[in-house]
């Protein structure tokens, strides 16, 4: 990096410069340097001028106080071994070594900024853009050799290109392909099936009397307790009767109860809070809240869609079934999820 | 013998050509040139300590029984990710403070980024040359995003499992190939078994090994269009001023990573950070209240809580409402940022080469644009606490929601006038911005009056000094070669200053 700084400095041709960028005379015959540029005459800058002098109006006083720190990190860098070795807590083993670290850099900076030569120094800097000549010689080159090289083996150029083209097509499939399965039919359909008895994540099937009014649980098909996408939140809105939340949907609220997919339409969170008194379900990542009463519609936030609701029914012996499975896709949207009830395709 | 060994290596590489520019490089002294080194240093401190993380971190989601010291935890089942973090909390020496220590850093990394893209567009540093590096500062902003959000996931708690779910919301929301960019990235659908062993691998090797080619590609093109400079004396287009690496800004820089380190090492010890043990083990049924992400990803947060319940709805197609706050927005900031060179070059016609910085005032309309586009955000950011305001407040969630929604429009609109207006009063201002200095006023033997010029700061003697080239004071070094036999230092320092 530094020969290119070398090269730029001493080779661009930067009339502005005058007087700061020549090399001085120890510099003569370094590698890179082009023959009969123009070398500004130096102004030898004496060691005795007053940049060489130190920052501090009292360098006794900024000496100690680095001595002080870096003393203090001699016994913190010291303090955090013993405290290592000796299996000390985290306050301990943090501060001892925090403490050192600050104060070796203290000590460091401080000498840095009070006793070293203040300055102002300086170096000369080109201009970015090359002249036209540069370019022109640049160009020529790539282009001359190139022509001979490259321009008159065309067939072997379109070759090349051709391999590499089938290793991209390779790259994408199948290497990329096989990270995972193609989207199947789990975006539209979750484990609840007719009959599927509703479970609880310990595992026990959930009878019609096993929850209070105002009651909620967290229920899944048998076959999959604790999956992340057939989860269900259970309510019991009422004691008894059918609980109607729309037309078409009479009979999906036996017994007071109704169920809904916990997983929300906005970003895909556990629609976790239940609010009695008002009857409605919050999301806690966003704070989109669905109104039980009428199927979960949003009433606030940014969700856009009602949560969709499970069809219930009691089985002889009083276990809750689902009817069937969600009518539309549960969750979050995306592209392929169709219109707004989400049929698949 | 420590000269027979840099000859040995000199007469192989040509150390001391290429060296000596290096010594000499010259740093200009302002303070806010520091903030994008606390990114760098804080990087360090990241490379150092998640190296050590990685010794005890086991990336799988497999089942385990916890069976560690912590009470509160024992017997339940827990993946191998939480349960090795734990461990690594509680059992290992150090540990905690190493696991603490890396999540303030990788805060801190993040911070700095965004305080030095600040620095770098209100004084204009963006402008050509260094449009190119200004691309790369936004790249390595959106990969320290990234590789934060990657981190902060891997120890499968349920704060950070519950954003891995809005990932994948947000991943397959994308028209066309949502789903596909999914399924792939998770090994199928959510939850998937892949994420934490696949998040582990780019978190600690691929992104950390592009953000270093970035960071090199960065400072490398910084050696070599050398740094901007503010006005000052001596500053002009084709120099810069300040002081040499060696010893100065070695001694400087050196200790304010020191410093860094030392910052990163108090608060890894003193202010805890992600205690997991107190979330516990993420279930995808359990979510707790008051779930945010890392400030870094607030403003995110914040833009899916006021983006109104919108979807597009197409004949068998959807854009799903996260799509806009979560990718389109995003994506038009990145890009506007990529963009915000040309744009500006445009805007102004000027396409001319600068390396002298301008201060805010001097360019109204950029600052006031940046101002009220950063306000945006602020709001933004603000937002993603909607609910902790909403109880702290006791106001109704309502109410705040809606109070952010118009926030974010009215702040911006408001912020741009002012800051413009305080740019515009600034300029026609004198001696704004400037350290006051004593008004000394001194009457003549004859009568007559005069100001005299007085030092920057009260008592200070050392006059202000023009800048000398270093290439000049050639020979005064270790290496002496003049015969002088004082010469014991780079410099020889007069000795009444000693």
């Amino acid at each position: 990096m530094s020969d290119t700084t070398e090269g730029q400095v001493h080779g661009a041709p930067d009339p502005g410069a005058q007087g700061l960028g020549g090399p001085g005379p120890g510099e003569q015959g370094h590698g890179g340097e082009p023959a009969g540029a123009a070398v500004p005459v130096a102004t030898p800058v004496s060691i005795g001028s007053p940049q060489f002098a130190v920052a501090a109006r009292h360098p006794r006083r900024a000496e100690g106080v680095a001595a002080f720190a870096f003393l203090v990190a001699l016994c913190g860098f010291a303090g955090f071994g013993a405290a290592y070795w000796q299996d000390a807590n985290n306050y301990l083993l943090g501060i001892s070594l925090g403490v050192a670290f600050a104060a070796f850099g203290f000590g460091l900076v401080t000498w840095g900024k009070y006793l070293m030569p203040r300055g102002p120094f300086e170096e000369p800097r080109p201009q970015m853009a090359t002249t036209e000549r540069e370019r022109a010689e640049f160009v020529g080159d790539f282009a001359t050799r190139g022509k001979i090289a490259i321009e008159r083996r065309g067939a072997l150029g379109k070759l090349m290109g051709a391999a590499g083209a089938v290793l991209g097509v390779v790259t994408l499939f199948p290497l990329v392909r096989s990270l995972g399965p193609k989207p199947d039919s789990s975006m539209y359909h979750t484990k609840w099936r007719k009959g599927a008895r509703l479970t609880s994540i310990d595992n026990r099937p959930v009878k019609v009397d096993d929850i209070e009014v105002g009651g909620v649980i967290t229920v899944f098909p048998e076959n999959d307790v604790g999956g992340a996408l057939s989860q269900t939140v259970l309510i019991r809105v009422q004691a008894t009767g059918n609980v109607v939340t729309g037309p078409g949907k009479e009979t999906w609220g036996p017994d007071g109860y109704v169920a809904y997919s916990k997983v929300c339409t906005h970003a895909g969170c556990p629609v976790g809070l239940y609010q009695e008194l008002t009857q409605q379900l919050l999301c806690p990542c966003h704070q989109s809240l669905f109104d039980v009463e009428t199927g979960a519609t949003p009433v606030f936030g940014p969700a856009p869609r009602p949560l969709p609701q499970l069809p219930l029914y009691v089985d002889a012996k009083g276990y809750l079934r689902a009817q069937a499975g969600f009518d539309e896709p549960i969750g979050p949207g995306f592209w392929y999820r169709g219109g707004s009830n989400g049929s698949p395709q | 013998m420590i000269e027979k060994l840099f000859g040995w290596v000199d007469d192989r590489v040509a150390l001391s050509r290429s060296g000596r520019h290096l010594l000499n490089k010259i740093f200009p002294d302002h303070w806010s040139f520091m903030i994008g080194e606390i990114a760098l240093y804080s990087f360090i401190v990241l490379l150092l300590t998640g190296v050590f993380l990685t010794l005890y971190f086991v990336p799988s989601g497999s089942d385990v029984v916890y069976h560690g010291v912590y009470a509160p935890l024992k017997g339940q089942t827990v993946s191998e990710a939480f349960n090795s973090t734990v461990n690594l909390s509680f059992q290992v020496r150090g540990g905690l403070l190493m696991r603490q220590m890396h999540h303030w850093a990788a805060n801190i990394f993040v911070g700095s980024i965004v305080v030095h893209m600040l620095r770098v567009f209100f004084t204009g540093a963006f402008r050509r040359p260094r449009e190119a590096n200004w691309m790369i500062g936004t790249t390595l902003l959106i990969l320290a995003i990234f590789n934060g959000f990657l981190g902060y996931s891997l120890p499968d708690d349920l704060i950070s499992g519950t954003g891995i779910r809005i990932a994948f919301s947000i991943t397959e929301s994308i028209p066309f190939v949502g789903t596909y960019l999914g399924f792939f990235l998770f090994g199928g659908q959510y939850p998937g078994t892949a994420i934490i062993p696949r998040f582990f691998i780019l978190h600690v090797l691929v992104l950390p090994l592009i953000i270093i080619g970035l960071l090199a590609g960065h400072l490398g093109m910084l050696i070599k269009h050398k740094h901007a400079q503010f006005r000052g004396r001596g500053a002009r287009d084709d120099n810069v001023v300040g002081s040499p690496l060696w010893p100065t800004y070695a001694a400087k820089a050196g200790g304010f990573f020191f410093l860094t380190t030392g910052v990163t090492a108090l608060l890894g010890a003193a202010v805890q950070i992600n205690p997991i043990w107190q979330y516990g083990q993420y279930y995808a049924y359990k979510v707790s209240y008051a779930v945010q992400p890392d400030w870094y990803m607030g403003w995110l947060d914040g833009a899916l809580r006021v983006m109104p319940s919108w979807e597009i709805h197409l004949p068998g197609h959807m854009v799903p409402n996260v799509f806009f706050p979560a990718v389109l927005l995003p994506g038009v900031t990145f890009n506007l940022i990529y963009a915000w060179p040309f744009i500006e070059a445009r805007l102004t016609g000027d396409r001319a080469e600068h390396h002298l910085l301008e201060r805010p005032r001097d360019q109204p309309l950029r600052t006031a644009i940046g101002a009220a586009v950063f306000a945006f955000y602020f709001v933004l950011f603000g937002a993603s606490a909607t609910d902790v305001l909403a109880n702290y407040l006791s106001l109704s969630l309502n109410f705040v929601l809606w109070s952010f929604r118009v926030l974010c429009i009215v702040v911006p609109l408001i912020v741009f006038p002012v800051a413009y207006k305080i740019c515009v009063e600034l300029q026609s201002t004198k001696g704004a911005g400037q350290r006051k200095r004593h008004n000394v006023i001194v009457r003549s033997a004859e009568g007559g009056y005069a100001t005299v010029s007085t030092p920057e700061y009260p008592g200070y003697i050392q006059p202000e000094l023009d800048p000398v080239p270093l290439d000049h004071v050639d020979l005064v070094s270790a290496m002496a070669a003049d015969g002088d036999e004082q010469a014991e230092g780079v410099y020889r320092i007069p000795r009444e200053y000693r």
